[in-house]
């Protein structure tokens, strides 16, 4: 459990920022300048806020009101920069153990978070001649092996290029699943948060705009306006229900109707993360006929928000019993004339035609 | 060694190369405190301390000497309290030339080291704060090596300076053939007497090699620390 509140002004930019956050991988998400790396430096006690409070496990790291700032080598924070930040005059090796000299007894094993980010053959070079995709492998062992009560990670992927993200993003996803250290997620790429965080929170202008569940902040239609429409989309959470068959699509069980989807190498009954960009969704208030679209979900409009020309609908997946779809939704990015031509209004059943969809990862 | 040389000059040679060795080993922890702290902190009191240790370099080095006579000699307001309570006399003696070689070649070495500082990321100090190192861990593991080549660099400055301070030396603890007379020192009282540029040409001939040497030497050391650090 974390927690967060902070108050701090900056020459022309205040920050004011509250939220809580359960284990798992909380994701701090907004775009440039909305305050993502001050929060996290807060916390990691690299910077002294005006006032404030962190409280990590039960531990509190700060408390201005009390007068309590523990110094950044007191707080048991793992940071993962966005430059790796490897010390140059040591083997990887001594990088990866370096924490572990201050670090109480205990914690993550060496041999196994070797394994894990597979950095084994690398343990006697040093960082100069490394790539920057194991750069940052080597930081974020190097950060778990500090024995830490909390893993913070500002944007560990923003600096590599798209394979080496590729390279990366597994190993937190395998992090986030084996380890029992909460992760605060700096990002501002919507498919990082929507594949890794459980909890998401939304900062916009120095303010929390949206916080909680990934999935409940992301498709609320409010979310869209910070996220931008065209990033805008839920995370949908489905069932594997078979082997790929003879064309090469699986089938998916989610609360609105089964999807059908290529590329899919999980086992039946496995759980999967889907991410549906709104601006992918088409509504229908009749059952669709004729399409060469596969994947059709059936679902209630749950609100609707206008901005300018567009709007934002929620569809909440479970036909007609509001409770059926387990709080499921998704969202499409329609235009008003739409909203008007086809009377929706919050209880209205609608059809949503999902053009593409794509896998965010694993749960 | 140096048989080509009278007992004097020899004397001489000898006596630097001590005065050197002490001046330099004895600055070097403070010329990286104080590199540290100029480099690393803000505030008057650190553009002040900067200042003080750049007087050397910009005074004439008569008026060092001069002022370390003041302060360090019997009568003066350190030297006296050190005489009466340890009985420790500096002036016209081989540790006060210590002393003023130390203060002479200080801003040199500090300025080496404060460079290198100065070129350290803080971000890597910053990182490791976050690994759970205290300031003075920090410092010791991620800072001092990194600054390894500056204070070698610094440190053979310092000496060579050190091999070559007059001014200050000869004001302070004086020309005292055997005692206090430095290489420099028994150049110039060569030059005084008629018949003595043999032997000044001979102990000139040992400043430019031990220069050299240590230029060459510095040199060498550091390009080999920067390559061990870079991991090639």
């Amino acid at each position: 459990m974390i927690e967060v509140a902070l108050s701090h002004r900056f020459a022309g930019f205040a920050l004011e920022v509250a939220f809580t956050a359960p284990g798992g991988v909380t994701a701090l998400f907004g775009h440039s300048g909305s305050g993502k790396t001050t929060v996290v430096n807060a916390v990691a006690g690299l910077l002294r806020p005006d006032r404030g409070r962190v409280v990590v496990g039960g531990r509190v790291l700060a408390d201005t009101d009390a007068g309590v700032f523990l110094p950044t080598h007191r707080r048991r924070v793992g940071y993962v920069f966005q430059d790796a930040r490897l010390f140059p005059h040591l083997t990887v090796r001594q990088n990866l153990t370096y924490g572990r000299f201050f670090a109480p007894k205990g914690g993550e094993d060496f041999d196994r978070v070797v394994d894990l980010l597979g950095v084994g053959a690398l343990l006697s070079r040093r960082p100069g001649g490394l790539s920057g995709g194991e750069k940052q492998r080597v930081a974020i062992g190097r950060a778990l092996l500090s024995n830490p009560a909390l893993l913070l990670m500002d944007e560990p992927l923003a600096a590599l290029d798209e394979p080496r993200k590729a390279e990366i993003l597994p190993f937190l996803e395998t992090l986030r699943d084996v380890t029992r250290v909460p992760i605060l997620y700096v990002s501002h790429s919507l498919a990082e948060v929507a594949r890794l965080a459980t909890t998401v929170v939304l900062l916009r202008g120095g303010q929390v705009a949206q916080s909680g569940p990934v999935a409940e902040v992301l498709a609320d239609p409010a979310s869209a306006a910070v996220v931008g429409p065209r990033e805008a989309g839920a995370v949908l959470s489905v069932t594997v229900s078979g082997t790929p068959g003879e064309d090469g699509l699986t089938r998916l069980d989610s609360p609105g109707g089964p999807l059908w989807l290529s590329g899919i190498t999980a086992m039946p009954g496995q759980a999967l993360r889907l991410r549906i960009p709104a601006s992918e969704v088409i509504l229908s208030r009749a059952a669709p006929q004729g399409l060469s679209a596969l994947n059709i979900l059936a679902g209630r409009v749950g609100a609707i928000e206008a901005e300018g020309a567009d709007a934002m609908v929620r569809i909440d997946l479970g036909g007609v019993d509001p409770g059926q779809g387990g709080g499921q939704a998704i969202l499409a990015r329609i235009t008003r004339r739409s909203v008007a031509a086809l009377g929706l209004e919050p209880g209205a059943e609608v059809h949503a035609i999902v053009k593409s969809v794509a896998l965010a990862g694993h749960i | 060694m140096f048989d080509w040389l009278t007992p004097e000059a020899r004397a001489a040679v000898l006596l630097s190369l001590k005065v050197s060795v002490w001046a330099t080993v004895v600055s070097l922890p403070f010329a990286i405190a104080i590199a540290h702290g100029i480099a690393r902190r803000a505030g008057w009191v650190w553009q002040a301390v900067n200042g003080i240790v750049h007087l050397p370099l910009i005074l004439p080095p008569v008026v060092t000497g001069y002022l370390l006579l003041l302060t360090f000699g019997r009568k003066g307001w350190i030297g006296q309290w050190l005489d009466q309570w340890f009985g420790i006399v500096f002036a016209f003696k081989w540790t006060g030339a210590v002393i003023a070689a130390a203060v002479m070649s200080f801003p040199l070495m500090v300025r080496a080291i404060r460079l290198a500082i100065e070129a350290v990321d803080p971000k890597l100090e910053a990182a490791a704060g976050t690994l759970g190192a205290n300031r003075l861990w920090v410092f010791g593991t991620v800072t001092l090596p990194l600054i390894v080549p500056g204070i070698i660099a610094g440190a053979i400055l310092a000496f060579a300076k050190a091999m070559g301070e007059f001014g200050a030396t000869i004001t302070f603890v004086s020309n005292i053939p055997n005692q206090t007379q430095t290489l420099p020192s028994a150049i110039y009282a060569f030059l005084q007497v008629p018949g003595g540029d043999v032997a000044a040409a001979r102990l000139v001939a040992i400043s430019v090699v031990v220069a050299l040497t240590a230029l060459v030497a510095s040199e060498l050391v550091a390009r080999r620390v920067a390559r061990l650090i870079a991991g090639n």
